[in-house]
């Protein structure tokens, strides 16, 4: 006891004359307090303490220890509390007086470490199963579609048989919906029921693969991912004209099969590749489906870090499953993701600016080319009639020295701010801050036309009225409309000097810490470097490299949740260690394998999907499945899956015989939809004017998406709001679904053509015209129940028809306007139905 | 019908009436993909964590930033200031939206007394609050993150300035299911100007659609889609139902499928909802005395209307109503314009007040009137030219708001601003220490009522808040 007492006295002793030793004094708090968070074993927020050279470059903040001022080391703040941080060890108040006073001391004296070797910081292996390399499994024999042999080892497993297949009116629906999202024609489907040759189904299944409908199909699913919109979102809420212009791209990128590997560098890097083509470059567009904010007051440099923080999550959702975004602010709480790993994933897209370009379509640039000229010089000839060259220049010097002198001249300064947030197709300050001389001809017509726009900041309303440039607006769009355009898109461009990324503390874009260089996630495979800093378009070969785990996974998975409405991995978004596991993970090794090693051909797996036993059995429930698996994850049966937002209208429009699928592309369209939709955004200017012709009955694909007032259909049937990757719908069942689909015009419009045409194309009898109907809308034939009870509705309606005065329906030369009013509601009860939401 | 299929269909409605009792989130959750698997009536009334103090809230929110130096935090040395810029000290690093710190001060023609046994401070634009003063607590210690309206407006909603949270209605109907059999359970109703939120402030975001606000429409259907069309009549309708009941049942026994149960009610309520709605805005029964209180009937207000009608949609069972009201946004020619807007609203959030008190609603009844941020003590000059045209610029700190009922401590006032009302000097009450509270009076502890997506549990207080004890009864 006395020895004890003797030993500390003369440790307390020396300890005063040298400081503490970190072995005797500063490691054992260490060791018990923090090593368990920033030792060999772990490094939350990048620190770990037991290695001096380690411990002295801090964490993701900098600098924690500061030899010689323990006042202004972090390390002391944190174990105190001091400053408003939260104290350290986490959840406690801080450390003991008298341990914070021997790190006090030690860092005073010098914070000397004493020379030893410590273990590496052991590299984070994770145990997870989809970090593990993609497996080739063994095939299960006896299966002719291997797919059938995996799921039926597992049904065996769990004492289940199959079921039977569905029927061929059934198949054909399923298959069409699925594959092209329009159902098939009464032509297409009494073919299928008439061919009894062996392959007839495997017939279908390579025409909708080969439909153009199959593109828009599968577009829309990649669309949702990308968080696709054809307006900024926010308050102002711009429409955005040229957003369409990518998803042409992808639509065509599809149909052609384009190779997912291909598909996904063009888009991740496609500006990068040597040669890029303008094709090449318009893939990047999806990464400019972020949102904008043109807000006043909003701090530019703030929305920039959103935006490419965004970019990086969006990377991380939709090629890796992964929700990296939850690292933006700290280390992954469940998976190995540290914060770091977020922001090297940042600085991939730190250094790429948004440029809008030129990317004509077919036949456009001939037809510019030869007007350009003529339109060039009645385009000046306006300019020069509203002396906006004499203004400008002035009016340049000014807005340069509201910027150096801000807080002088209020009027000014707004002026500024509006350059930042309102200039179209640029960056209003990059410009106004070059020399004109330097600017290219597109830089000037942007500047000029956002001088001529938004003059009015500066030198007020009334002044803004007497040079009439809001005249001079009008007559410049009149000339662009009356003149070919060229079609932008909105792509990335990599900056040509490398800015340097900082990783941000807490997820706040003002306080940098530590910087990063672009780089995949530790956890993961190594990422080649092609150069000294890594590029996008390593990203893009990383991601498509044969070792990476999760690429191939995940877009198989994703495949058949669009086939089987869930994905093998319930939880399509999240293969992280709180996600759901796969309920057959060899299949998926199985079909990823297959997709990676056999070209990444998106139509190939859906072909071998759609042809298996699995995909083609009957969706009727089971009693004893219902107890047994509820949730139909071992797949005994087939699902039925409700169809989605813009599918039911196009179904609707189909069996109407109104949905015209005549182009591919282009711009998007409006449908007629109630007035006051767009009035609760503030971006009101957005007007919704219908479109003419038949456009309107285009695809849902092309419904013009309004962030802040979506067309309500969409939003009723959970259309995702765009505003993050979607990587599935959920499919809710309210009641204003039944309001939209009892109510709606766009629906009646739909029951009142689908009536004309049973009246005018079907047969005489009832019977056989109601045995149309049902054909039309649900591709099957009616039984004799339902026949009846359809009979009995019609002649209810026909006598309630007879003593109306006003009928729903208007005038139509050669029909009966009562009849027609019957058949329609006849029309609309079908369109109401379950089963016409579904596919069976 | 076969005999299976009703006793399925029986069974369905039992449940799906709350008749089994409350369900657990768990099960909710399940749908997701992210536990066990169970059907259920996601709009079932649940329990909370613990016995509530309100049951349901009107939510009457100011859209754009009303000035709380004109209104609810009298700043007499701004008159002094007038016209001069704030001394540096401070407004150094301050960040503003529109101006910037250097502007000069714009002193308040405001005169202010105190009301009611509390003495609660009103300016001369709010008579009619005056009379409620006892009722309500005054909170003049606002903290919101955002100076930008539509990020201000998803903070204060969804708890987080970006887009793609559900907002406060949803979480609340989440939690609690719904009461009424023929109405949604959350509510939105609009007047004015569009707000810059749009509906982003009433989306489920994540959560399942079924959890959104619907919005009641001031022109047209009151509901999207919610009346018959052109020339079809009841009978129609009603037929046109039986029809679409009677096939979907045929189809029911034919796969067995419980969805096609729950869309067959779905079809029932929309029906329920359509008869239910014309009684809803059908005034007449209400006496005149009513009418007058609210000041309706003398110019068209519709404010005025959306208060009366969303006293009874919560005596309908609603579950939120949230009333959007645009705009306070008073970057110009604020003296000339915010009486105005104070003539338009003064009058009904009161006799909202009023009414629910004397029908013993406001006991259970949570309202707020709150906005999204405050306004600065310096001006904002557009137009130099015009001297009447002086605005006030944006401030998230230190701005008022007011609550009543559902176990709010009424009478008192919370919170100290500095002497311009720049800073928040005393109880500080952060957006989501606001949102905390709201959960706890209907039963909530806010870091338990969360929702997983995206690997992650959201909640509506983000990762902060912290219940204000003060503001309990």
């Amino acid at each position: 006891m006395q020895r004890t007492i003797l030993t500390c006295l003369i440790a307390a002793v020396s300890a005063a004359a040298q400081g503490p030793d970190f072995v005797k004094d500063v490691e054992p708090i260490f060791a018990a307090k923090c090593y368990g968070c920033h030792g060999p074993s772990k490094q939350n927020s990048g620190l770990r303490l037991d290695d001096r050279a380690a411990a002295m470059a801090g964490g993701y903040g900098g600098k924690v220890i500061i030899p010689g001022d323990p006042g202004s080391s972090l390390l002391v703040q944190r174990i105190t509390g001091a400053n408003g941080l939260r104290p350290m060890p986490m959840g406690s108040k801080g450390l003991p007086a008298e341990q914070v006073s021997v790190i006090r001391s030690w860092i005073e004296k010098g914070a000397a470490y004493p020379a030893r070797e410590t273990a590496k910081a052991s590299a984070p292996q994770s145990r997870h199963w989809a970090f593990q390399p993609i497996r080739k499994p063994d095939v299960p024999a006896g299966a002719s579609n291997a797919i059938d042999g995996f799921v039926r080892a597992q049904l065996a497993k769990q004492s289940m048989t199959p079921s039977a297949e569905a029927p061929k009116a059934t198949l054909l629906r399923r298959a069409a919906l699925d594959l092209t999202g329009v159902p098939p024609t009464p032509a297409e489907l009494q073919a299928f029921l008439h061919d009894n040759s062996a392959n007839a189904y495997e017939k279908q299944v390579e025409r909708l693969l080969a439909s153009p409908q199959f593109g828009e199909q599968w577009a829309r699913h990649w669309l949702d991912q990308a968080r696709y919109a054809d307006s900024d979102g926010y308050e102002k809420d711009w429409a955005r004209p040229w957003s369409w212009r990518w998803r042409n791209w992808v639509i065509d990128a599809i149909n052609h099969d384009m190779p997912f590997d291909q598909f996904t560098r063009e888009q991740i890097a496609g500006d990068l590749i040597p040669n890029a083509t303008v094709e090449q470059r318009v893939a990047t567009g999806f990464h400019r489906n972020t949102l904008t904010n043109r807000e006043g007051g909003i701090d530019n440099n703030q929305f920039r870090f959103e935006n490419v923080a965004d970019r990086s999550s969006t990377v991380g959702a939709v090629w890796l499953g992964l929700t990296v975004g939850c690292a933006q602010c700290h280390d992954h709480k469940y998976d190995p993701i540290k914060q770091k790993d977020f922001y090297q994933l940042y600085a991939f897209f730190d250094n790429a600016d948004e440029e809008d370009i030129d990317a004509p379509l077919a036949g456009e640039l001939g037809l510019w080319m030869r007007q350009a000229d003529q339109f060039e010089a009645k385009r000046e000839e306006l300019i020069a009639s509203y002396k906006v060259r004499e203004k400008q220049p002035a009016w340049e010097v000014d807005m340069l020295d509201a910027f150096k002198n801000p807080g002088r001249r209020t009027d000014w300064d707004l002026a500024w701010d509006c350059l930042l947030k309102l200039t179209e197709g640029g960056d209003g300050e990059r410009i106004i801050k070059k020399p004109a001389a330097q600017r290219t001809a597109r830089e000037k017509r942007i500047l000029e036309t956002h001088f001529i726009r938004n003059y009015h900041f500066a030198i007020g309303s009334k002044a803004y009225k007497e040079i009439k440039f809001d005249e001079l607006d009008k007559k410049l769009g009149a000339l662009e409309q009356a003149y070919p355009q060229l079609t932008q898109a909105y792509t990335l461009l990599e900056n040509p000097v490398a800015r340097q990324s900082f990783l941000r503390v807490r997820g706040d874009f003002k306080q940098m810490g530590i910087p990063v260089e672009p780089d995949a996630p530790g956890f993961l495979p190594a990422l080649q470097k092609s150069g000294a800093r890594a590029t996008r378009l390593d990203l893009a070969n990383w991601l498509n490299a044969p070792e990476n785990p999760l690429t191939a996974r995940v877009t198989v998975n994703r495949i058949w949740q669009e086939l089987f409405g869930q994905g093998l991995v319930k939880t399509s978004e999240d293969f992280g260690v709180m996600g759901a596991r796969p309920s057959h993970p060899e299949l998926l090794d199985y079909l990823a394998s297959q997709f990676r090693d056999n070209g990444w051909s998106r139509k190939q797996i859906i072909r071998q999907i759609v042809t298996s036993a699995t995909y083609k059995q009957s969706s009727a429930s089971r009693p004893e499945l219902a107890e047994k698996d509820p949730d139909n994850k071992w797949l005994a049966r087939q699902t039925r899956v409700r169809l989605n937002a813009e599918t039911i209208r196009d179904a609707a429009l189909a069996s109407a015989g109104l949905l015209d699928v005549s182009k591919i592309g282009g711009p998007s369209i409006r449908p007629p939809q109630p007035e006051g939709v767009t009035s609760i955004g503030y971006g009101r200017g957005t007007k919704w004017e219908v479109s003419p012709g038949t456009d309107r009955y285009r695809r849902g694909i092309y419904i013009h998406f309004q962030r802040t007032t979506p067309y309500p259909l969409l939003m009723n049937f959970d259309g995702p709001r765009s505003t993050a990757a979607a990587c599935r719908r959920l499919r809710s069942n309210t009641s204003l679904q039944a309001l939209n689909l009892l109510n709606d015009p766009v629906f009646l419009e739909a029951a009142e053509a689908m009536a004309l045409r049973i009246l005018r194309e079907g047969p005489a009898s009832n019977k056989d015209r109601i045995a149309l109907a049902v054909q039309l809308a649900l591709s099957r034939e009616a039984s004799n129940a339902e026949a009846e009870r359809l009979s009995r509705y019609l002649d209810q309606q026909r006598t309630l028809f007879a003593a109306e005065k006003t009928l729903p329906v208007p005038a139509v030369p050669g029909v009966d306007r009562a009849e027609h009013a019957a058949w329609t509601g006849l029309a609309s009860v079908i369109l109401n139905l379950d089963e016409f939401v579904n596919r069976e | 019908m076969n005999f299976s299929a009703i006793q399925n269909r029986r069974a369905f409605f039992q449940r799906i009436t709350g008749g089994l009792g409350t369900i657990a989130l768990g099960d909710l959750m399940a749908r997701n993909g992210y536990g066990a698997t169970a059907a259920q009536n996601p709009l079932a009334p649940r329990k909370p964590h613990f016995a509530p103090k309100a049951k349901r809230v009107i939510f009457l929110f100011q859209e754009g930033a009303p000035s709380q130096m004109d209104l609810f935090d009298p700043k007499p040395l701004l008159q002094q200031w007038h016209g001069k810029s704030l001394p540096p000290s401070l407004t150094k690093d301050m960040k503003l939206a529109f101006i910037k710190p250097t502007a000069a001060v714009l002193g308040s023609p405001r005169t202010f007394q105190k009301y009611g046994q509390a003495g609660v401070e009103l300016s001369d634009l709010l008579p009619h609050t005056a009379s409620i003063a006892d009722d309500i607590c005054l909170v003049r210690s606002m903290q919101s993150d955002q100076f930008n309206h539509h990020p201000g407006q998803l903070q204060l909603f969804t708890g987080h300035n970006q887009v793609g949270r559900p907002s406060m209605g949803s979480w609340a109907l989440y939690g609690l299911g719904s009461e009424s059999e023929n109405l949604p359970g959350f509510v939105v109703l609009s007047s004015g100007a569009g707000t810059s939120g749009g509906t982003d402030n009433f989306s489920s975001g994540f959560l399942p659609s079924t959890y959104s606000g619907t919005q009641f429409r001031n022109a047209g259907d009151p509901i999207l889609y919610l009346s018959n069309p052109t020339g079809i009549s009841d009978n129609t309708q009603r037929a046109r139902l039986d029809a679409i009941r009677d096939m979907n049942s045929l189809h029911q026994s034919k796969t067995g499928d419980e969805e096609i149960n729950a869309r067959i009610h779905s079809y029932e309520l929309a029906y329920r909802m359509q008869s239910s709605a014309p009684e809803l805005l059908d005034f007449s029964k209400e006496t005149q005395a009513t009418l007058d209180m609210y000041g309706i009937g003398k110019e068209p207000n519709a404010y005025a209307t959306n208060c009366l009608l969303a006293r009874r949609m919560i005596e309908r069972g609603v579950r939120f109503v949230m009333l959007m009201h645009a705009s306070w946004d008073h970057h110009s020619a604020i003296n000339a314009n915010l009486p105005k807007q104070t003539k338009t609203t003064d009058q009904p959030s009161a006799a909202l007040i009023k009414d629910l008190k004397q029908r013993g609603l406001l006991e259970d009844t949570l309202v707020v009137w709150a906005g999204e941020f405050g306004r600065t003590p310096m001006s904002e000059i557009r137009r130099p030219e015009d001297a009447g045209n002086a605005g006030r610029d944006h401030n998230p700190n230190g701005y008022s708001i007011w609550l009543s009922g559902g176990g709010i401590k009424p009478g008192q006032m919370i919170g100290k601003t500095d002497d311009f009302s720049l800073n928040i000097l005393e109880d500080k009450v952060h957006i989501n220490d606001l949102q905390a509270t709201i959960l706890h009076l209907l039963g909530f502890d806010h870091t338990r009522l969360t929702y997983r997506f995206m690997g992650r549990e959201f909640r509506l207080t983000d990762v902060h808040g912290e219940v204000v004890q003060k503001l309990l009864a």
